[in-house]
């Protein structure tokens, strides 16, 4: 199992997901520059989190000139599983490998938190392991975080579906009042139509090391590596 | 080009007609423009404590555990062991902040990121340190939304987690709000990088942003008192870019352990003036540069105005020349501009040209702290407002009818409610160290690659040091090694903040030798010596000075990560005891402010002794595993501390207590003392506690039990814990939505 994570400037959680990745999960990670022009062999691509360009313009507009994103791209068209958390979904949309756009949260203030989200696709790449609907406590970190997408964009992501988590409370219940940040339907994380390209706005690396005391991010990564190894 | 040197040029300067005579004793001659800028803001109170520095020295200054002692660089250094050390320093961006939140928060966070990066740390987390006035006043709203904003767009951005702090509402900050922020970072001891410029040829490197007229006279600015003029003065706040500082910081980490800097200093408050001038003094050189080759963004710039501006994200390196090819790839790796500006040479002067002409050309040991610049004794005064405080009467006051609307009140007060409006605006959890989250006695962040953690905390309560700025030093001292103690650590070392009024008035002064001489005492006692800080005077606005705040900074080491505790109760049946005494005073207190809108009575005060074994009785306690809680009583009093020992984010508990009331319920229950501690532990490790309690024959007491959802003391206080939850976490969202 091998991870290629991208840097930008500005990404800062590239070494959270190196960290979990690597030093957690025991699999090969490679740090690849966003100067570069070829990936390094990867299972899987991780575009972490972080103000690429500082958001300069909008959340992940400039990250999608860099050069590395035209290998990403052929890589995601190719069936290759990319993952982006917080910045990286921003990305991600940007570059159109996801459809809809994560606007500006509806409090117009930078959220920190525990989240708690919930599975409601288990048959990704990245999600197969885990029980349907089960509630994950999955952080979140961001200003742009609100998940917008037209009527017929939301009705071909349910018709097909795209929509993997959703902010719910502990007991599960998807309401406004479970919604952290205003996205439509509490939409935490979609895939593409392949199911080969997620993004997420919630950090599954940050409740991935016992030592921070909870540990329900790690199925994310043990998904991929299942994945990737069967 | 070079203006006639007026009184009145002098005096807009900032300088007095001594001062004057003595830049012309050093020069031999009338300075030019530019050197009466740079004598103007490296003798200013910010860049030289001539106020303070006679003060400052009598604090113990070094330890066992110092690497670097204070002032020696530009944050402190403290060795962790595992060949790691720990940099750390806080600094005020009090009036920056005043008048332009936004701005002023950020470039305050972005310098003492700087200030720690330089040192060859990578920032591990930061913290802050606010006061403002009250909440129901609009234009108060207005500062804590925008520094708060300030703070949480530079951190967040540079991926460096905030992760602990400490707000106040008092009407004595209204005018004058305080920011303070901390950095804590993590270096190899053989990566210490210094801040001087060795060795004559080598090349003096300019890198980061290009030089504007932004912050022209930032540090003259700091070093005046708040008027309404001082709006006008809004060009002396810098303006930040937190991912330039993003960049700059990877690059330069990666430059100093490459080992490819001889010293290297921040540009921040006196900008190219101070780092230039400074890095030549500590090193015993000349630091020869031409404005002419900084990279300017606005045209037209003259010596002057490159030599005084504070543009932010910039740095001074010194480096050999055979490296100079190796150290411009590292920056261009990450998109910054890298320029020869000068090299050092070997005659002491700080000389500075345009295009080869000299245009300044001052001995450099003249304008540095520690050198000639200026050194001043001031006088002090017993304040005339202590009198009528400390008569106040406590017993005057009635009992409250009602202790649950009392209790209700004290939640919702701003000082004691949840500060999650603010923290969940941080970043908190980047770099996954966060092991203790915002909202418990102090934060705990792993160290990577170790079992260690670092414990820290800020903490100074400023209604005290107004009533008794000794005591009130001493006990913030006190209270923030109690934080660290009841979150698992072992207390090593601390960086202050020291915010006061203005030096000249008598009285503040005594506020101020006071507060240094209770910090000293307590300092000394802990052994935990003052590594660095800052002072910031001048903290008045037309009104009156702010309360004494002389805010306290302090880490800890956990030995084992696993040490890790928090304040909050864990499982129903658990015992809850009260190590220390019970409280019989309420001056000072929260209570006495909120109940009876009063500041006044005596300060708690500290006996060192008796601290000292209690937070020996937590220490041992929590490492022979017997305790599942941990949480010092601070504002609001027992009851307070114990409503928030029940507020655990994993799931609410409530407390059922029955205790003996020795003291008038009140004033036992609401007043407030230092050198008190609230555990919970499972029965059958009490006998093992109460071992240890005996050992250093203390006080304690147990109070009940861990509960279900009623909070209850005896027949006075009955409440649902989730209604209490309520009022205190939502208290300060609440008042920033209500129109006033």
């Amino acid at each position: 199992m091998k991870y290629n994570i991208i840097i930008f400037p500005g990404s800062n959680c590239d070494y959270d997901a190196y960290f979990v990745a690597k030093d957690l999960m025991g699999d090969e990670v490679e740090y690849v520059w966003h100067k570069e022009t070829n990936l390094k062999d990867p299972d899987c691509v991780i575009i972490p989190g972080g103000f690429s360009y500082g958001d300069y313009l909008r959340a992940g507009a400039i990250a999608k000139f860099s050069p590395i994103m035209n290998e990403v791209i052929s890589f995601a068209k190719n069936g290759g599983l990319v993952i982006g958390i917080c910045n990286g979904f921003q990305v991600l949309t940007e570059t159109k490998l996801l459809p809809g756009t994560l606007l500006q949260n509806k409090s117009l203030l930078f959220i920190c938190k525990h989240q708690y989200a919930k599975v409601v696709n288990s048959s990704t790449p990245f999600t197969h392991i885990i029980e349907k609907d089960r509630v994950l406590d999955i952080p979140i970190a961001h200003n742009e975080g609100n998940f917008f997408i037209d009527d017929d964009g939301l009705k071909s992501l349910q018709d097909n579906q795209q929509i993997v988590f959703q902010y719910c409370d502990k007991e599960g219940h998807i309401n406004d009042n479970t919604n952290p940040n205003g996205s439509l339907l509490n939409i935490a994380g979609i895939v593409n139509k392949k199911g080969n390209v997620l993004g997420m706005m919630p950090h599954p690396e940050r409740t991935s090391d016992p030592i921070c005391g909870v540990t329900d991010g790690q199925q994310i990564f043990l998904s991929i590596k299942k994945f990737v190894e069967k | 080009m070079n203006p006639e040197i007026s009184d009145e040029l002098i005096e807009e300067h900032g300088l007095s007609k001594e001062e004057y005579k003595r830049i012309f004793s050093i020069l031999g001659r009338d300075p030019t423009i530019t050197e009466l800028g740079i004598f103007s803001v490296m003798w200013s109170e910010h860049a030289s404590y001539k106020n303070s520095i006679l003060q400052i020295k009598t604090l113990p200054r070094s330890g066992e555990y110092l690497l670097k002692d204070a002032g020696e660089e530009n944050a402190g250094v403290v060795d962790i062991g595992d060949g790691l050390a720990v940099a750390f320093k806080i600094e005020s961006h009090n009036h920056p902040s005043a008048l332009e939140p936004y701005q002023g928060a950020a470039t305050g966070v972005g310098g003492i990121l700087r200030d720690v990066f330089t040192m060859g740390a990578r920032p591990i987390a930061s913290l802050n340190s606010l006061r403002f006035g009250s909440l129901d006043n609009p234009r108060v709203k207005h500062l804590l939304k925008g520094v708060v904003k300030g703070i949480a767009d530079y951190g967040n951005c540079m991926g460096i987690p905030t992760v602990a702090g400490e707000i106040y509402f008092d009407d004595s900050y209204e005018g004058n709000p305080l920011v303070n922020a901390m950095t804590v970072g993590i270096l190899k001891h053989e990566n210490i990088a210094t801040a001087a410029a060795y060795g004559v040829g080598n090349f003096v490197l300019y890198v980061g942003s290009s030089t504007g007229r932004d912050g022209i006279h930032g540090a003259t600015f700091a070093s005046v008192e708040l008027t309404e003029e001082s709006a006008e003065k809004r060009t002396s706040v810098q303006v930040g870019d937190p991912f330039m500082e993003k960049l700059l910081l990877e690059a330069t980490l990666d430059v100093i352990k490459q080992n490819l800097v001889v010293g290297i200093q921040d540009m921040g408050a006196a900008g190219l003036t101070c780092s230039s001038s400074e890095m030549a003094a500590k090193a015993g050189t000349g630091v020869d540069i031409d404005v002419s080759l900084v990279p300017k963004r606005e045209k037209g710039m003259t010596p002057y105005e490159v030599m005084l501006s504070e543009s932010q994200e910039r740095m001074l390196l010194v480096i050999e020349p055979k490296n100079f090819g190796k150290v411009q790839e590292i920056y261009e790796k990450w998109d910054l501009h890298v320029v020869k500006i000068g090299e050092v040479t070997e005659d002491g002067n700080l000389r500075v040209r345009e295009n080869g002409i000299v245009v300044a050309d001052i001995p450099a040991q003249t304008l540095v702290l520690g050198g000639e610049a200026p050194v001043y004794v001031r006088e002090t005064q017993y304040p005339s407002y202590l009198e009528k405080a400390h008569s106040f009467d406590e017993k005057s006051m009635n009992e409250p009818k009602d202790y649950n609307q009392t209790l209700k009140k004290l939640l919702s007060s701003p000082n004691i409610a949840s500060k999650n409006y603010v923290y969940t605006q941080y970043d908190h959890m980047v770099r996954i160290n966060s092991v203790v989250e915002p909202g418990s006695d102090a934060a705990v962040v792993r160290i990577k690659g170790t079992n260690k953690a670092l414990a820290m905390t800020t903490d100074c309560n400023g209604k005290y040091c107004y009533l008794d700025p000794y005591e009130g030093a001493k006990g913030a001292v006190a209270e923030a090694a109690r934080n660290i103690i009841c979150s698992g650590g072992k207390p090593l070392a601390i960086t202050n903040c020291l915010n006061f009024g203005n030096p000249y008035k008598k009285e503040v002064y005594w506020t101020f030798s006071e507060c240094i001489r209770g910090m000293g005492d307590a300092c000394r006692f802990f052994k935990t010596p003052v590594t660095g800080g800052n002072v910031s005077f001048y903290n008045e606005t037309v009104k009156s000075a702010v309360y004494p705040t002389p805010t306290i900074g302090m880490i800890g080491i956990l030995e084992d990560v696993k040490l890790a505790t928090t304040q909050y109760f864990k499982d129903i049946g658990d015992v809850i005891i009260l190590l220390g005494k019970s409280c019989n005073t309420i001056g000072g207190s929260e209570y006495l402010a909120v109940e009876y809108s009063e500041i006044a009575g005596h300060a708690p005060k500290v006996e060192l002794e008796h601290e000292q074994k209690i937070q020996n009785i937590c220490y041992k306690a929590i490492r022979e595993g017997l305790i599942k809680s941990a949480h010092d009583c601070s504002e609001g009093g027992l009851v307070t501390a114990l409503a928030e020992s029940c507020f655990n984010p994993k799931g609410l508990l409530g407390a059922n207590i029955e205790m003996e009331l020795t003291h008038r319920p009140d004033i036992e229950l609401f007043g407030e003392a230092h050198s008190r501690i609230i555990v919970s532990i499972e029965e059958k490790n009490i006998p093992s506690l109460i071992k240890i309690i005996k050992k250093y024959n203390c006080p304690y007491q147990i109070l009940g039990k861990v509960a279900g959802h009623r909070f209850q003391i005896d027949k006075l206080i009955s409440c649902d814990i989730n209604e209490l939850y309520d009022l205190w976490y939502n208290a300060i969202q609440r008042k920033m939505e209500t129109v006033s």
